[in-house]
């Protein structure tokens, strides 16, 4: 698990396209997926947020077990961003599920901010209310902008909310 | 009137679910207990039918309609408002109606 203030670990993951991403920062790594409400909730906020940060690099990272939840199999991953016409992050499969494990992912969504020496910067939720659009992902635009101008992030830590990551048994 | 509530713990939902319930149920003068039921493993969703958590019945019936064919597993339940938004949790106005309708 990965403690403000450390060095995050670097993955080597590959989109719904099957292309491997670099990992580049500074960046924004979600732990999300198609089936949880309050991912789908917040969904759209991260993509703006996304489209609002254009420096930043950001990961949308599925670790849940596709086995027992088949809404999150990669054909599944991969037919949402079709939908969608694309998402302005690629959208990576965490099959093994080791780099969730290595950041300490908790829930879907689970955001995590890193500076561009890869130092995590903030992590937890990103905003206080699923339910409230208005809040624009404030805390993790709040982070970005504090880490972009070379700030202390004043809120680095917040309670994820979602629902669980599902580790595989 | 019977209320249950089915909620897994995965899902930190159905502490909110059940105080908008019996607030419901206070609103409508309906005095009934929520019979709160914890579904804890794959085989009691599938007995139990439990579409995701939270899951409201009143007399046995979903308070919202569950789509055919949706799996029975350990999951969050995914509703939209009706508004149109997703959300982890039913309407409080489908609730009211589900109630409306046991009374």
């Amino acid at each position: 698990m990965t403690r403000i203030g450390e060095l995050a670990p670097e993955f080597d993951l590959s989109d719904t396209d099957g292309d491997p991403q670099p990992f580049q920062t500074p960046a924004v790594v979600i732990f999300t997926c198609n089936h949880c409400p309050y991912a789908l909730a917040w969904h759209d906020r991260l993509m703006d947020a996304a489209r609002d940060y254009p420096d930043v690099h950001f990961y949308a990272i599925n670790p849940n077990d596709a086995e027992r939840y088949p809404r999150d199999s990669f054909e599944a991953m991969r037919e949402r961003v079709q939908r969608d016409e694309g998402w302005p992050m690629p959208y990576l499969r965490d099959g093994t599920q080791d780099v969730a494990r290595a950041y300490g992912a908790k829930t879907t969504p689970d955001v995590f901010v890193l500076d561009s020496g890869g130092v995590l910067r903030y992590r937890g939720a990103p905003d206080a209310d699923h339910d409230d659009p208005s809040l624009n992902a404030g805390w993790l635009r709040e982070a970005l902008d504090a880490v972009l101008a070379g700030e202390e992030v004043a809120r680095p830590e917040t309670d994820p909310v979602g629902c669980s990551v599902k580790w595989k048994q | 009137m019977t209320v249950e509530l089915l909620w897994w713990d995965g899902c930190p939902s159905h502490p909110e679910a059940q105080a908008e319930l019996e607030r419901i149920l206070r609103e409508e003068g309906v005095e009934a207990t929520v019979s709160s039921i914890e579904v804890a493993d794959d085989e009691q969703a599938r007995r139990e039918r439990f579409p995701g958590s939270p899951t409201i019945r009143i007399d046995g019936e979903d308070v919202v309609t569950v789509p055919e064919g949706e799996p029975y597993s350990l999951t969050c339940r995914v509703y939209r408002t009706r508004d149109g938004r997703i959300s982890p949790l039913p309407d409080p106005e489908d609730v009211r109606a589900a109630v409306r309708r046991a009374a």
